[in-house]
């Protein structure tokens, strides 16, 4: 059989059938084709995967693919490459690109690239607004019926700062079924706002950005949502106030869901004090107890989803005195690395409950057929296969991305991604890039 | 002694009165006449000023002659700079030159600590943004010990825009360090979330506080700050938290009056403080060349000089 392979004995991480197993899977012709213990081989080319864990591929619901406008600091390729390497089969550009996704033409334009590229799926992200000004709804309709049939909207790296806007936005996108994400950051509250307000801000008498001025906007945004019934999610969240606010949405059955970051979840705002623009990051890095809440509303669930909000960014840019740097960190590579170091490791949070959040909650968050599990007979084997106890420091020469800017470089991680397959065909393999 | 100095936090309390005994050793020298000491013959100071500065940097280069140090002065207006050098090439390009300390002085919050990660020469922060001014502190600190005798104990207010004062920041950090007490005071739009973490009290009050205040510590009120949010304008300032002479008589007898400078005469200073016996400004600014001098002494490879 070609294209036949048994992954054998790995343990079956795969949350949206409940699996967490030790059993051999059997994937050929780009599918699934079976999952059990004591699978007979047949034709099948055997892969012993003692002490690997086997999951779904892993699904970000926010990558800055900076393609077009940007491709000194990434493109589709190098990010499709970033993700492979992390254990990604599914990436979602967002729309802050030059010109911005708010057009038919743009949305598949990235979605034709990420297919030509093939190492994983691009589900783009639409802009709410033309330009991303905040004023005029862009046109939903024409990237929802696009070839890269777009479902998901958002002016991400602005808020979208008018209630009156964002009301109208939740109920148009109802039309299509689509889902409104938001980046919550009330623009006057927050100002120039560089560093987490608190000790932080005190010590570096850098602009502080207060945790409120992102509570404000998910609380208004989820009296929206009240009103209108339109399907939000809110992205990248950073205080505990905003996951307590999301926690509260849900008990009252309202559609909204949340997504978190990786260096949120592992990094505190004391980073910050090395005056290194690595840490300078939009929300920017809170304090040890939002930190931690962070962590319980992932444990719960209150949290949907684990983005990484890779924003790359150059080295011209970001090797420059702290309050001249972008803000972004990147992380593709790093992502699932980091929360089995950060999280798991230290049992904050269950295996189970990181590749929940990797997998099978995005992929509910924006419906993508085929990605985050099942791992069951007929599904697309998009799966991802790591090593949780291998150690190992990241550095430069483990990147595709082209950008440098990734916080996580240097530390020792545990945990590290061996395989990843784009439907049965490996598009990483024993750690190194296929195709 | 450090390497760099980029933050008053860095600095020990055996690391500053090495700096304040050492700088009092130079200023007795200077004083019976001995101009110049051949001390650092060799050593080249490169002084970075991307803002204008007066004191500051008129004080780090005679402070560099009078150790005999040559010194090679930069200003970003005129330089490569205006052809848009990045901080980081400008400093690989004077560290190729070879020179043994640089003398910085910046807009930006961390611009000393993308200096200290990218050249081998020692890096000293003469004032980044609204962050910190390390030096500055360490003259205030010698002017007040000159004073008083001691630094352990005394009561420092710290009266203005403590939000964007890299003096505040720094002074408040070395006080701490050497066991005196600072407390903030000013209009809350313009003191910082959390002074606990330098180490700092906070009153809203003036009067509150001068009459147990040792040293009243005024920094100056940037006019752009005035009349937007954080403040409804000067006479309001100048009536709560300005000093004038009807608060002289409020304070100790033997309680003095600091500013980093320039002052705005009539907006948190009046003329009376300026002129008054109680005014240390000038002693401040004397200090600056014997402070610098210690600490270029110390840090590029001298040993601590005792009384």
């Amino acid at each position: 059989m070609r294209d036949a392979y048994l992954f054998r004995n790995p343990r079956v991480v795969d949350p949206a059938s409940g699996r967490s197993d030790f059993a051999d899977v059997l994937v050929a012709g780009g599918r699934v084709v079976e999952v059990g213990k004591g699978l007979e081989a047949g034709g099948a080319r055997e892969l012993d995967c003692s002490g690997l864990v086997l999951c779904p591929g892993l699904v970000d619901l926010h990558t800055h693919v900076r393609e077009p406008g940007r491709e000194d600091e990434e493109t589709v390729e190098t990010a499709s490459a970033a993700g492979a390497i992390g254990g990604f089969t599914a990436l979602c550009p967002m729309p802050n690109t030059e010109p911005p996704a708010d057009s038919r033409a743009v949305v598949e334009m990235v979605w034709k690239r990420g297919r030509e590229v093939g190492l994983v799926d691009l589900f783009p992200a639409g802009a709410v607004t033309r330009g991303r000004e905040g004023r005029v709804l862009a046109p939903m309709g024409e990237m929802a019926a696009s070839a890269a049939a777009v479902d998901f909207f958002t002016d991400d790296g602005s808020c979208v700062a008018d209630a009156g806007v964002m009301r109208k936005a939740l109920e148009y996108a109802r039309g299509f079924g689509a889902v409104v994400g938001d980046h919550p950051q009330d623009p006057a509250l927050a100002g120039s706002g560089q560093v987490n307000e608190g000790v932080v801000s005190t010590l570096l008498g850098l602009e502080p950005w207060p945790a409120e001025a992102e509570e404000v906007v998910v609380a208004r945004d989820i009296a929206l949502a009240s009103l209108t019934g339109g399907r939000l999610h809110l992205q990248h969240l950073s205080t505990a106030r905003s996951v307590e606010l999301v926690a509260e949405a849900k008990a009252r059955g309202l559609w909204v869901t949340a997504e978190v970051t990786p260096h949120h979840l592992c990094l505190t705002e004391e980073a910050c004090l090395t005056l290194d623009p690595v840490y300078k990051v939009n929300p920017p890095l809170r304090g040890p107890e939002d930190v931690a809440a962070l962590r319980r509303a992932l444990a719960s669930g209150t949290v949907d989803a684990i983005a990484t909000d890779h924003a790359p960014h150059s080295r011209e840019e970001k090797e420059v005195p702290f309050a001249e740097a972008p803000f972004g960190v990147a992380g593709l590579e790093t992502a699932l690395a980091a929360l089995l170091t950060y999280l798991v490791e230290p049992g904050e949070v269950s295996l189970e409950r990181v590749v929940e959040a990797l997998t099978a909650g995005p992929a509910r968050v924006r419906r993508l057929p085929g990605h985050g599990g099942p791992i069951a007979p007929g599904a697309p084997a998009n799966l991802c296969l790591f090593d949780p106890s291998e150690i190992w420091v990241p550095e430069e020469r483990h990147l595709a991305s082209r950008s440098r800017n990734n916080p996580f470089l240097g530390r020792r991680l545990r945990g590290k991604v061996v395989h990843t397959l784009l439907r049965g065909r490996f598009t990483l393999r024993d750690g190194r890039l296929v195709g | 002694m450090i390497k760099h100095l980029l933050s008053a936090s860095q600095l020990s309390k055996e690391d500053i009165m090495a700096v304040l005994d050492t700088a009092r050793a130079l200023a007795s020298l200077t004083r019976v006449g001995v101009r110049k000491l051949p001390t650092l013959r060799g050593k080249t100071l490169a002084l970075l000023f991307y803002e204008p500065s007066t004191r500051t940097r008129f004080s780090f280069e005679l402070a560099a002659k009078r150790l005999s140090a040559d010194v090679v002065s930069f200003q970003a207006s005129g330089s490569s700079v205006a052809k848009g050098e990045s901080l980081k090439d400008t400093a690989r390009t004077i560290q190729a030159m070879g020179v043994d300390a640089i003398v910085l002085r910046h807009p930006s919050v961390g611009a000393p600590w993308l200096l200290a990660s990218c050249v081998e020469a020692s890096v000293i922060n003469a004032g980044d943004g609204t962050h910190e001014h390390p030096t500055q502190a360490l003259l205030d600190l010698y002017t007040m010990r000159e004073r008083f005798g001691r630094l352990e104990g005394l009561e420092v207010a710290i009266v203005g825009d403590v939000l964007r004062s890299r003096v505040a920041r720094s002074l408040a950090l070395a006080l701490k360090t050497v066991g005196a007490n600072p407390t903030f005071v000013g209009p809350p739009t313009l003191l910082p979330a959390r002074p606990e973490a330098l180490g700092a009290g906070v009153s809203f009050s003036l009067d509150e506080v001068l009459p147990r205040a040792d040293v009243v510590y005024l920094l100056r009120i940037q006019r752009e700050r005035m009349g937007g949010a954080y403040l409804p304008g000067e006479l309001e300032y100048s009536r709560f938290w300005g000093l004038g002479p009807e608060h002289l008589e409020m304070m100790r007898p033997e309680a003095v009056v600091m500013h980093p400078g320039p002052m705005n005469r009539g907006v948190e200073i009046s003329w009376e403080v300026a002129e008054s016996p109680r005014s240390l400004v000038e002693a401040e600014v004397a200090a600056g060349v014997a402070v610098r001098m210690a600490l270029l002494y110390l840090m590029l490879g001298g040993e601590a000089l005792h009384r």
